[in-house]
């Protein structure tokens, strides 16, 4: 009798990005002579479970948005792999399908974005907005839209009467929760929410993210959750990844990353995130200088030029992503021998 | 989910419907208001011109010829004895068709190639823009000669002439409002949803193009009015005996000393028909700029 094979993780994951890559050329004359590459994305490597939210942080221009955008296949991404579990369960590998192999998928990814003034289109109704989905995708009838409609309208708090409105009648928090509604008109299994609170209100997040933790629990849906702000990433992520200048720095569950970061650019972040208690002070870790140039890195290890614990390595070699404790990857030299702070709290 | 239902911030109160600040703006601007009222008039005399005309405007009278104004002739009669103020009347007919005919096909043509070229870009956009350089970049009343004198002239020549020269300005338009519309987010939601190319431009480009295009079409109608007469004056628009403003001005001419009204009176029926429609444009224009900014 043989034993079953014991596997912490038996199910592929639900979505596998493998070395992604998206290199901007610069051009030069009238020729347009490729003169060098921005490496907007350099090699990004993270796989999400089906149903969890995975964060993807950094400073703006670090490529986590081009990232997401790249995984939806708004961008063409120019190497890697994007490895989607379809809905009848076949593993797909988006990167190198053409727009009209991916028409049949779009419906199982939606994004939601993060400007909500540009996002909706200011000369339709909201009946229009929310069902420009369906009708795309089959669903002439406009009694039927009109109830689908309806329902997702209820689905994400605002009243069904409001379907004749225009956008400019909304509020920001209202017109993201419109957002939301579209992208969910396809029952999608894969949403990706491109900092979908950073221009709101503080009070007006807080609703809109726990409204995306419930339609997570009643819609099974997977996040892929770009954000800058670290708070917000703890309060809704259970995997975390971190960037910089377009390559991946450390990656890690939630907990893990926020207690024990492994990175020193990671620690850094964690300590600019404010602290609600003015009896603790943080020893927060102000960087120096700029984030370098993606068209022009420095050297070794991109953040070596910032960083407190660089050593001679870091200045000539480029560090590989380890793993340092189970599902925690770094890519620092020094990683596990730093005395680096998470969140205290 | 019952907290979500309906957050505290649910406005209480929305707003009212744009174009009810529209039509206030609008309503504001002395000039733009007479300048509808005038067009109205225009308009409705175009349709009664033979209900309102005392006399037959083609019809020759001899021994009448240069009569002053008079109870009888409100502004005389011409050099043919015929009643100037009735082909005035009928002359509005002329004037608002070539109005608007041109300036309709001139700007379906403009809005095509304008969305083609913007949405599309690289090489379209190229030669599209390239022919739109090249048109505007000829004196427009020598490229409608140039046309008129090849096709011959008739009111259907008149048309195809201004058209021809017509469209550069609202591709040019047009294709900013694309480059500029074209990477917002809403275009991005509806690529993702796996909307068409053409759906994307005819739903959701076009209607943002709107106010712009409203402004273009009274503002290059009145320039279509002056083609036409100018192209008449020269002879190579309207046909005599045909009731057009341009068409009697330059019949008028020669007796300028004589009988200035045969000139002058469809010259200030030219002058009033344009300011009107220029009147009317920049109303519209300042009353819709703050929505054409956002």
């Amino acid at each position: 009798m043989a034993r079953p094979e014991t596997n912490p993780d038996p199910a592929p994951p639900f979505l596998e990005v493998r070395s992604l890559t998206k290199y901007y050329p610069i051009t030069k004359g009238f020729r347009r002579r490729v003169t060098g590459l921005v490496k907007a994305v350099d090699d990004v490597s993270f796989s999400i479970r089906e149903g969890e939210t995975m964060g993807l942080v950094g400073e703006s221009g670090c490529g986590k948005t081009t990232t997401a955008r790249c995984v939806l296949r708004a961008l063409e991404p120019t190497g890697g792999q994007i490895l989607f579990q379809t809905a009848d369960s076949g593993t797909v590998d988006l990167a190198p399908l053409s727009r009209r192999e991916l028409r049949p998928l779009r419906r199982q990814m939606q994004m939601i974005f993060q400007d909500p003034f540009g996002s909706l289109n200011p000369r339709m109704n909201l009946f229009d907005i929310v069902g420009e989905p369906l009708l795309v995708n089959g669903m002439p009838n406009r009694k039927e839209r009109q109830e689908r409609v309806a329902e997702l309208l209820g689905l994400v708090g605002l009243r069904p009467e409001y379907m004749q409105r225009f956008p400019h009648a909304f509020s920001g928090g209202q017109r993201q929760r419109i957002g939301i509604a579209r992208a969910l008109a396809l029952n999608p299994r894969l949403v990706v929410a491109d900092e979908p609170v950073s221009a709101l209100d503080v009070s007006v997040q807080a609703q809109v993210l726990n409204l995306l933790l419930e339609l997570q629990e009643r819609l099974g849906l997977t996040y892929l959750f770009v954000a800058h702000d670290l708070s917000v990433v703890k309060h809704i992520c259970d995997h975390v990844a971190v960037m910089y200048v377009g390559k991946l720095v450390e990656t890690a569950d939630t907990k893990t990353l926020f207690y024990s970061p492994k990175h020193p650019y990671t620690a850094s972040l964690l300590s600019a995130v404010p602290i609600p208690d003015p009896r603790l002070r943080s020893e927060g870790i102000e960087l120096s200088g700029e984030v370098p140039s993606p068209a022009n890195p420095p050297p070794g290890c991109y953040f070596h030029p910032r960083c407190a614990y660089a050593i001679d390595v870091c200045k000539t070699q480029s560090p590989l992503l380890r793993q340092v404790s189970p599902g925690h990857f770094v890519s620092c030299h020094r990683a596990g021998e730093l005395p680096l702070q998470g969140i205290v709290t | 989910m019952s907290d979500l239902t309906l957050g505290p911030e649910v406005a209480q109160t929305l707003p009212e419907p744009v174009w009810k600040e529209i039509v206030a703006a609008f309503a504001r601007n002395r000039l733009a208001v007479v300048g509808l009222g005038i067009l109205l008039i225009v308009a409705f005399v175009a349709l009664a011109a033979p209900l309102l005309a005392p006399y037959d405007p083609y019809k020759v009278k001899l021994g009448e010829q240069f009569l002053n104004p008079s109870w009888n002739h409100p502004i005389g009669t011409d050099m043919f004895g015929r009643d100037v103020f009735s082909r005035i009347l009928y002359g509005t007919r002329i004037s608002l068709l070539i109005g608007l005919v041109p300036t309709l096909i001139s700007m379906t043509i403009g809005v095509i190639l304008g969305l083609v070229s913007g949405y599309f870009g690289r090489r379209v956009d190229f030669l599209i823009m390239m022919l739109a350089d090249m048109v505007l970049s000829f004196p427009s009343l020598l490229l409608a000669m140039i046309v008129m004198y090849t096709l011959g002239a008739s009111l259907l020549n008149i048309f195809i002439a201004l058209s021809a020269v017509g469209w550069a300005g609202t591709a040019r338009v047009v294709r900013a409002q694309t480059l500029a519309l074209k990477n917002k987010e809403f275009i991005e939601a509806s690529r993702a949803i796996g909307t068409k190319d053409i759906a994307i431009m005819l739903k959701h480009i076009l209607p943002n193009c709107l106010p712009q295009l409203l402004v273009l079409f009274t503002l290059n109608i009145p320039d279509s009015i002056l083609s036409e007469a100018s192209l008449s004056f020269l002879g190579i628009g309207a046909q005599p005996p045909a009731a057009s403003w341009g068409l009697m001005v330059a019949g008028g001419r020669e007796f300028l000393f004589n009988a200035p009204w045969v000139a002058i009176a469809p010259g200030i029926a030219i002058l009033i028909t344009v300011l009107a429609f220029n009147f009317l444009g920049d109303g519209l224009r300042d009353a819709l700029d703050p929505y054409l900014k956002s």
